[in-house]
């Protein structure tokens, strides 16, 4: 099979690219949601 | 629990997906196996130019309605379109390079595609130099509507001139077409790709929404 190398790097960088995109999806969904704890925990204790 | 369903079904499609593109779908005559990379170039294409589709209609709803929902919307799929637009100008010169002998030129097909991932860019930069957010969600409403004409130019940009990228295969009148089993595997990567598309921009939605969340918490601190 010939140029197999280039068929597999295009589908792993393509993977690459929705993999890490959804993993910096991800980090700011958890960073936003502790922000939202931690702001609802401030503003009860009403600091 | 929800959430992982989705992304479990999302990788299982992927897998197929890929599966069938490398290993299912018959080998090309002309070009060999390198033609396997059509199977994510094409569908990731048409995803993102969907992705721009729902930007633009979130954009003209915030214009009409100014409500943050269309804004979230509309960041969401521009952010998510743009992924998929990177993969189209990655995967393009790999296949192009023992195709063609060269990774890039400046044809019409490929410079337009080029013209529209910066595009999008500058919608995201500019989104980041506005403060105020209605400011923010208006101005970049009203840009993103004008960055989403240049999607149909990308589109006829191999109908109106002679360019060095392929004349299209679906619907490309006589003479072209693809066969039944390549169709078929081009069909199942559509599927896997919107169906990651749509997960995606569900995922992305969430973030902006947990960013107004946070933006009322901290206004609400500011005035207690």
């Amino acid at each position: 099979m010939k140029n197999l190398d280039s068929v597999f790097a295009a589908y792993l960088i393509g993977w690459a690219i929705f993999f890490g995109y959804y993993l910096t999806v991800g980090r700011r969904v958890s960073a936003l949601r502790e922000d939202v704890e931690r702001l609802k925990s401030a503003l009860k204790s009403g600091r | 629990m929800k959430k992982a369903l989705a992304a479990f079904l999302v990788v299982g499609l992927l897998g197929i997906a890929a599966y069938a593109s490398l290993f299912v779908a018959p080998t090309e005559r002309t070009m060999g196996d390198i033609q396997r990379i059509f199977y994510l170039h094409m569908p990731s294409a048409v995803v993102a130019f969907c992705a721009f589709l729902v930007t633009f209609v979130a954009n003209l709803l915030y214009v009409f309605r100014r409500q943050e929902r269309w804004d979230w919307l509309g960041v969401s799929a521009a952010e998510v379109g743009l992924a998929f637009i990177s993969v189209v100008l990655i995967t393009g010169p790999i296949w192009a390079h023992p195709v063609w002998g060269i990774w890039w030129t400046w044809d019409a097909r490929l410079t337009s595609t080029f013209v529209l991932w910066l595009l999008y860019v500058s919608y995201l930069l500019l989104r980041t130099l506005v403060e105020d957010p209605h400011r923010r969600a208006l101005l970049s409403a009203v840009y993103g509507i004008f960055a989403f004409l240049d999607v149909p130019l990308v589109h006829m940009s191999i109908r109106w001139w002679r360019t060095q990228h392929p004349q299209p295969v679906l619907m490309g009148g006589p003479g072209t077409g693809l066969a039944p089993e390549m169709k078929r595997v081009l069909l199942i990567n559509f599927i896997a790709l919107v169906s990651l598309m749509i997960f995606l921009v569900r995922e992305r939605y969430e973030l902006e929404a947990l960013r107004a969340q946070v933006d009322v918490l901290r206004r609400e601190g500011e005035a207690a």
